[in-house]
C-alpha cells in the first residue's frame, strides 16, 4: 500500500524514463566564492594596468631591447648546458649508486651526499676562484709526471666555471631522480631481458630507461625548471645573463620595478615554453601505457569544435521539423 | 636416454638460511615435454630459473646440449662465466614467465625482434620477417603494431611464447605460463604449447594443470620440499603413484 503511494507518482508523470527532466543541483556557496574571487583578480589587474608604479612604458622599452634578448640568451645556454650535462653525469651516478661494486656505489653516494649539502652560491664561488685551488690542470700519470698542462683560468674561463658549477650541483639532483625512475621499472622487465640474451648495456638504453622515463620526466621537468630560474645566481659571478643585466640596467636608470617585470616576463615565458615540452615527451614515452591515449589540448579543442558543429547542424534540422510540423498542410 | 638435452646434476641452492633445492638431478630428452609438478615452495619454479641461469646454483651443476650453463669447467674447478658469456648462452634457451613480461613500450612486433637483432645480430628485415611467421603461428598475426597492454592476458602470453620462440631455442622453460590468467583463457595458451610439443621442441613445463600433464608430457617429475621425489611417464606418475607424498599432492589437485 504504502509502496505503491510513494512509486505512483513517478509513474503517472511519465510512463517513458527518457521524459523525465533532470535538474543539476545549484551550488549557490560555490558561485558567491567564485563571484568575490574574480572580483579579487580583477582588481588586481586594473592594479598592474593603472598603477604608475609597474611603469609599462620603460618595460615595453626594455623587454626586446638588444642587451635583454642577449641575456636571456646567454640564460637560455646555461640551462641547456648544466641540464645535458647535468642528467648525463647524474645518468652515470644513478647507475653507479646502483650497482653491485661497493667502490662505485659508495662514491657515488659521497658525491650525492656533498653536492646537496652545498648552497648553490657557494659552491659557484667556488669554481670562481679555481685558479687559487688549482692555478694549472693538466693530463698524466695520478700522482706522477704531468704530460700536458694549462693555466685553469685561461683553460675555464666565467662562463666554463658557471656551467662546472651548475652541472655539479645538478648531477646530484638528477641522480636521484633517475635512481628512482629506475628502481619504478618493474624488476620482470630486466630478468626478461636477462632470459633473452639482450647485450647489458642495451637492456638499459631500450628496456630500462624508456620505461624509467615515465617516473623520471615529471621531475625531472620541475628540476629543469628550478634550473632555468637557478641560473640566476650566477649574477654572483658577473655573467651577463638576464638578472645580471637586469640589475646592471636599473642600477644605472633606478627603474628597479619595470626592469624586474621584464626578467618575470622572460622568466614566465621560457617556464612556460619548457612546461609544454614537458608535455609532449612525457605523452611520447606514455606510448604502450594506456590502451588509447588521452588526446593532446590541441586535438581536444578540434573534437570539440567539431562537436559543436555537428550539434549545430543537428538542431537546424530538428528546428526545420518542428517548424515542417507546427505548418500544416496548406499547401496540400 | 643417449641424447640427454638438459642435465641437471645434483644441484642444491638456498636464499640465506633456506635451502630451496636439496640435491636435484634431471635428466631431459631431446625433444621430449617434461612437467614439473609440486606444492607451491617445492623448489620448482627455482629448478627452472637455475636452468637459465636466472639463480646461480650453490652446488652442482647443470649442462644443456653437454655445454656447461653459467660456469666454464678446467680440471676440479667451475670458473664463473661473465654476463656476457652467460647472456650468450641464455639466447639458447626460451623462458617464458608467468607473468608474461613483455616490454609494454614496445609494440609486439618490437618486442619480438629485439634479442633476435641485439642478441644474435640478425638484420632487422629478416627477424621482422620471422617475428611475422611466429605471430601467424600462435594465432596473433594481426597483432603485429598492438602494445602489449591493448591486448588481453592469453594473447600477452602467447606473444611471449613467441618472443622466447625467435631465438629458435634448444630448449623452452615454461613457468607456470597459465597461473596469471583468467580460466577461460588458459586454453587458448596450453593449445599454443601443445603444438609446439608435437613438432618436437625441448620443453620443461612447471605446470598446475593436471591434465595437460596427462596429455602433453612424456615424463612427469614431481617435486617436493627441494629434492625429485618421484618422476616417470605420467600413466605411472598421476595413475598410479609409488610415494605417500605424490599420492597426497594428487589427491588434493585432482
Amino acid at each position: 500500500m504504502s509502496s505503491d503511494t510513494i512509486t505512483s507518482p513517478v509513474t503517472q508523470l511519465a510512463e517513458d524514463p527518457a521524459e523525465l527532466k533532470v535538474v543539476p543541483a545549484r551550488h549557490y556557496a560555490r558561485w558567491a566564492a567564485g563571484v568575490a574571487v574574480i572580483v579579487l583578480v580583477a582588481q588586481f589587474a586594473h592594479g598592474l594596468a593603472t598603477n604608475p608604479v609597474w611603469e609599462w612604458n620603460v618595460f615595453r622599452d626594455y623587454v626586446f631591447s638588444e642587451t635583454i634578448v642577449q641575456a636571456v640568451w646567454v640564460t637560455l645556454q646555461l640551462t641547456a648546458y648544466a641540464t645535458v650535462l647535468g642528467f648525463l653525469l647524474g645518468t652515470v651516478l644513478a647507475f653507479m649508486r646502483l650497482s653491485r661494486s661497493p667502490v662505485l656505489s659508495t662514491v657515488a653516494w659521497t658525491y650525492i651526499w656533498i653536492f646537496r649539502s652545498i648552497p648553490m652560491i657557494v659552491q659557484l664561488v667556488f669554481w670562481f676562484n679555481l685558479s687559487a685551488l688549482y692555478k694549472e690542470l693538466g693530463v698524466g700519470i695520478p700522482f706522477g709526471p704531468v704530460f700536458w698542462s694549462v693555466d685553469s683560468n685561461t683553460l675555464i674561463g666565467t662562463i666554463g666555471a658557471a656551467i662546472i658549477g651548475l652541472t655539479l650541483h645538478q648531477a646530484a639532483y638528477a641522480a636521484e631522480i633517475v635512481r628512482g625512475g629506475v628502481l619504478s621499472v618493474d624488476h620482470g622487465q630486466l630478468e626478461a631481458a636477462a632470459a633473452l640474451g639482450i647485450p647489458r648495456l642495451r637492456q638499459i638504453r631500450r628496456i630500462v630507461l624508456p620505461q624509467a622515463m615515465r617516473a623520471i620526466l615529471p621531475t625531472a621537468g620541475n628540476e629543469i625548471i628550478g634550473l632555468l630560474k637557478g641560473t640566476s645566481v650566477v649574477y654572483v659571478m658577473s655573467i651577463g645573463e638576464l638578472f645580471y643585466q637586469v640589475q646592471v640596467i636599473y642600477g644605472r636608470n633606478g627603474r628597479v620595478i619595470p626592469l624586474l617585470l621584464v626578467a618575470t616576463a622572460w622568466y614566465v615565458v621560457l617556464t612556460s615554453l619548457l612546461s609544454v615540452a614537458q608535455y609532449y615527451v612525457e605523452r611520447r614515452y606514455a606510448r604502450g601505457a594506456n590502451r588509447t591515449p588521452p588526446p593532446t589540448p590541441i586535438q581536444r579543442v578540434r573534437r570539440f569544435v567539431a562537436a559543436r558543429r555537428l550539434a549545430a547542424t543537428r538542431q537546424l534540422a530538428a528546428d526545420r521539423r518542428v517548424v515542417a510540423a507546427r505548418q500544416p498542410t496548406e499547401k496540400t | 636416454m643417449s641424447d640427454v638435452m638438459v642435465d641437471v646434476h645434483g644441484v642444491h641452492k638456498s636464499f640465506g638460511l633456506l635451502e630451496v633445492l636439496r640435491g636435484v638431478d634431471l635428466k631431459v630428452r631431446a625433444g621430449g615435454v617434461t612437467v614439473i609438478l609440486g606444492p607451491s615452495g617445492s623448489g620448482k619454479s627455482t629448478l627452472l630459473r637455475t636452468i637459465n641461469h636466472l639463480e646461480k646454483v650453490n652446488r652442482g651443476w647443470i649442462s644443456i646440449d653437454g655445454e656447461l650453463i653459467g660456469y666454464r669447467r678446467s680440471g676440479n674447478k667451475l670458473h664463473e662465466l661473465k654476463e656476457k658469456d652467460v647472456l650468450k648462452q641464455r639466447t639458447g634457451i626460451g623462458f617464458v614467465f608467468q607473468n608474461f613480461n613483455l616490454f609494454p613500450h614496445l609494440t609486439v612486433l618490437e618486442n619480438l625482434i629485439e634479442a633476435p637483432v641485439s642478441a644474435l645480430r640478425r638484420p632487422r628485415k629478416a627477424a621482422e620477417e620471422a617475428a611475422r611467421r611466429l605471430l601467424d603461428r600462435v594465432g596473433l598475426a594481426d597483432k603485429a603494431d598492438a602494445y602489449p597492454r591493448q591486448l588481453s592476458g592469453g594473447q600477452q602470453q602467447r606473444v611471449a611464447i613467441a618472443r622466447a620462440l625467435a631465438l629458435e631455442p634448444k630448449v623452452l622453460l615454461f613457468d607456470e605460463p597459465t597461473s596469471a590468467l583468467d580460466p577461460e583463457l588458459v586454453g587458448e595458451v596450453l593449445d599454443v604449447i601443445k603444438d609446439l610439443a608435437s613438432t618436437g621442441t625441448t620443453m620443461i613445463v612447471v605446470t598446475h594443470e593436471i591434465g595437460f600433464a596427462r596429455e602433453v608430457a612424456d615424463t612427469v617429475v614431481f617435486m617436493d620440499g627441494g629434492v625429485v621425489v618421484e618422476q616417470g611417464p605420467p600413466a605411472a606418475v598421476l595413475d598410479n603413484p609409488r610415494h605417500e607424498r605424490t599420492r597426497a599432492f594428487l589427491s588434493k589437485v585432482l
